[in-house]
């Protein structure tokens, strides 16, 4: 692994060469000193110069834009090749030490930053008060679990994690054996329908189908939304969707099956695919009808798969919160945890509930992380 | 590894092959099952669309299906899309967008490119549990860090900018970044990279001239994936950036328009096509690297 480079071989990237084993010139160490100073505070200027534009919310927004690809898409290179410069400079003896840290050290500083730090902070903040003031003890776990929307929010997160799962691996699993059998061409085109709402936002996708979904009461105006639009066609009365509880859960649940189905789809059909055909083909000449190959050679062979894509459907389902934020659910019984965590949070200003909140959301997530954990160390031992 | 298959297989398919009538007989009933879901699947869509399109008269008179049962009656017009883009500041928006999601695509793929370059190929105290460390975050709901990061940028008084939301995004999406791209990185020829190395190239040099150019097809699929989760994403916006008219991003822009004009389903069609035309578009014409990226992603293991 740790390959043998001699000293002549390293290419020096920069004009200013330095002489080996580190015995520098006085010339060369002031030139080296000069440039390490001037590089650091040029980069502080232009920072500073581009932070202000961004900072400032007034700036033209074509400047911001081009500024932000400046920043963004430049700097961050720069950084590394910045520092790359830095390793090269240092004593030999320490640069084959500190180069991986170069390469590391920004992706660690940033999810101590933004993973780490915050992960323990929410944990401490769920035991003080709405303001993170005082010690609480257990008191925001206890009004969670003794708050009647919170226990709805709890019954209903437990419901979608049941049903838009089972659904979405379902009708993408089936739509997969299906178009399998199609050609080649039809397969690819029927799968984009499918596929296509995963580049749709949450909120895009309440907006469509809260227009689905749309009611008009007695007097208002013809129906506009299409199911009332069938219902009222038909001769039966409009509903008021997302006002009946508790079946409103249940049309929310409906968007995220029809944003995951074709995740689940696309997956599954990559396994499907996957499994060689000699077998299939042994199974049917043994006799097997097409569904019998289906159960006992496909869906055997695909298991695996199937937990993936479950899993990663029931971690997006249970950290859902866009959806019933934009419906409005909680108006209607309909509230889920993620929500209710984002509600107390930034809508009541109570820290403490809503850090509790979230630390329920990670809780229930801790089993998955471990399994990934398991089969991160079994996948590095086959290796 | 095709022609091996097909010399395989070939001894065994004895069966005639079936006629083309009982084929017909045997698809016909799997396409219509096949288009009824996919019917389902498009109608919520187009129905969106075809509203944008209609004045808002007819949009509030009758349902969007005339246009079909109805087709005279109709018209056509651009009127929604101009008034979204400028009266209701969809057009801001779309620039707020790019600002934020184009730094916060790139910004992750690059450090975790080069973590990931690292974790497969570099020796390091702490390599094997700091990896681990990154597997664990891979699940830790968002929902986790909003609270102290939030005070965090309060106290820097970062909260409501541009860079606050990109490192937010950044620190979200390196999990996930890094173990994609360490998993691929990680499975490329060791020989290759000893002999970049014996010709005396520098880890830098065989980073840049060697990863990252091999590494396209999988830093494609993760740039899609972070580019849409971005542009889609509503929490981190809402919570860092705010709704601020000078920055809010087009989701923000979608969920105030449906606060405020909640019924005004001519304008919330054509602010939910705006907010959707990009994402759609990126999608359609790189959905070969997502699917290659999803597939990679997660058929392993």
């Amino acid at each position: 692994m740790q390959p043998v480079v001699t000293e002549d071989q390293v290419p020096q990237p920069s004009p200013i060469e330095p002489p080996p084993r580190g015995k520098a010139g006085l010339r060369t160490n002031l030139l080296r000193i000069g440039v390490s100073l001037v590089v650091p505070v040029a980069a502080a200027v232009g920072i500073y110069y581009a932070g202000t534009v961004l900072l400032d919310a007034d700036s033209n927004r074509v400047v911001v834009v081009v500024m932000a690809l400046i920043v963004g898409v430049i700097g961050v290179f720069a950084l590394y090749y910045g520092m790359d410069w830095v390793v090269n400079h240092l004593p030999e003896r320490h640069r084959d030490f500190v180069r991986p840290f170069a390469f590391v050290g920004p992706a660690v500083v940033i999810l101590a930053v933004f993973l780490l730090y915050p992960t323990f902070n929410t944990i401490v903040l769920s035991f003080q008060d709405r303001l993170g003031q005082e010690w609480v003890g257990l008191d925001n776990y206890i009004a969670i679990f003794s708050n009647s929307e919170t226990l709805t929010a709890i019954r209903n997160s437990i419901a979608w994690v049941i049903v838009v799962p089972l659904f979405s691996v379902l009708i993408g699993l089936a739509f997969a054996v299906l178009a399998d059998k199609l050609g080649r061409k039809g397969e690819a085109i029927s799968k984009s329908f499918i596929f296509m709402p995963m580049a749709i936002s949450f909120v895009g996708a309440s907006i469509v189908w809260k227009f689905v979904y749309s009611f008009r009461p007695e007097g208002f105006g013809e129906q506009i939304g299409l199911l009332n639009g069938v219902l009222t066609g038909l001769g039966a009365e409009p509903i008021a969707w997302l006002q009946q509880e508790p079946w409103n859960n249940f049309y929310l649940m409906v968007i995220l099956i029809w944003l995951q189905t074709g995740f689940a789809m696309v997956i599954l059909s990559a396994a499907i695919k996957s499994v060689p055909e000699e077998i299939i083909e042994a199974a049917r000449i043994d006799g097997a009808s097409e569904v019998q190959v289906f159960r006992n050679v496909t869906i055997p062979s695909i298991s695996s798969t199937l937990v993936v894509v479950s899993t990663t459907v029931i971690i997006t389902v249970w950290k859902v919160f866009d959806i019933v934020f934009v419906m409005g659910g909680s108006r209607f019984g309909a509230p889920v945890v993620a929500e209710r965590m984002v509600t107390e949070f930034f809508t009541n200003r109570n820290s403490g509930v809503g850090a509790a909140l979230a630390v329920v959301l990670l809780v229930a997530i801790i089993p998955l992380m471990i399994v990934n954990i398991k089969r991160f160390r079994e996948q590095e031992e086959t290796r | 590894m095709t022609a091996t298959t097909v010399e395989r297989s070939q001894p065994i398919i004895t069966k005639t092959p079936p006629s083309r009538l009982s084929r017909i007989l045997e698809r016909w009933p799997i396409k219509l099952a096949l288009f009824i879901i996919v019917i389902l699947w498009v109608i919520p869509t187009l129905g969106v669309l075809l509203s944008s399109l209609r004045p808002a008269a007819l949009v509030n008179a009758n349902g969007w299906w005339t246009v079909f049962t109805n087709p005279g009656a109709n018209e056509w017009t651009f009127e929604n899309y101009r008034t979204v883009l400028t009266s209701e500041g969809f057009g801001n928006a779309f620039l707020n967008s790019l600002s934020v999601t184009i730094p916060a695509t790139v910004i992750p793929i690059t450090v975790a490119a080069f973590a990931a370059y690292a974790f497969a190929w570099m020796e390091f105290p702490g390599r094997q549990w700091i990896f681990v460390t990154v597997v664990a975050l891979l699940v830790i709901p968002l929902q986790m860090a909003l609270i102290p990061l939030l005070q965090l940028y309060v106290r820097f008084d970062l909260n409501g900018t541009f860079p606050a939301v990109w490192l937010a995004h950044t620190g979200f999406g390196l999990p996930l970044a890094i173990y994609l791209l360490r998993n691929y990185i990680g499975s490329l020829p060791s020989s290759m990279m000893e002999s970049a190395r014996i010709d005396g190239a520098t880890h830098f040099e065989i980073f840049t001239k060697l990863v990252v150019p091999l590494s396209v097809p999988v830093l494609a699929s993760f740039a899609i994936f972070q580019f849409l989760w971005v542009w889609n994403d509503l929490l981190v916006a809402l919570v860092f950036l705010g709704g601020e008219p000078k920055v809010r991003v087009v989701t923000l822009a979608l969920r105030d328009l449906n606060g405020s004009r909640g019924e005004a389903w001519h304008l919330l069609t054509a602010g939910a096509f705006i907010t959707m035309a990009l994402p759609l578009f990126v999608f359609l014409t790189l959905q070969r690297y997502f699917v290659r990226g999803l597939t990679a992603g997660s058929v392993k293991g």
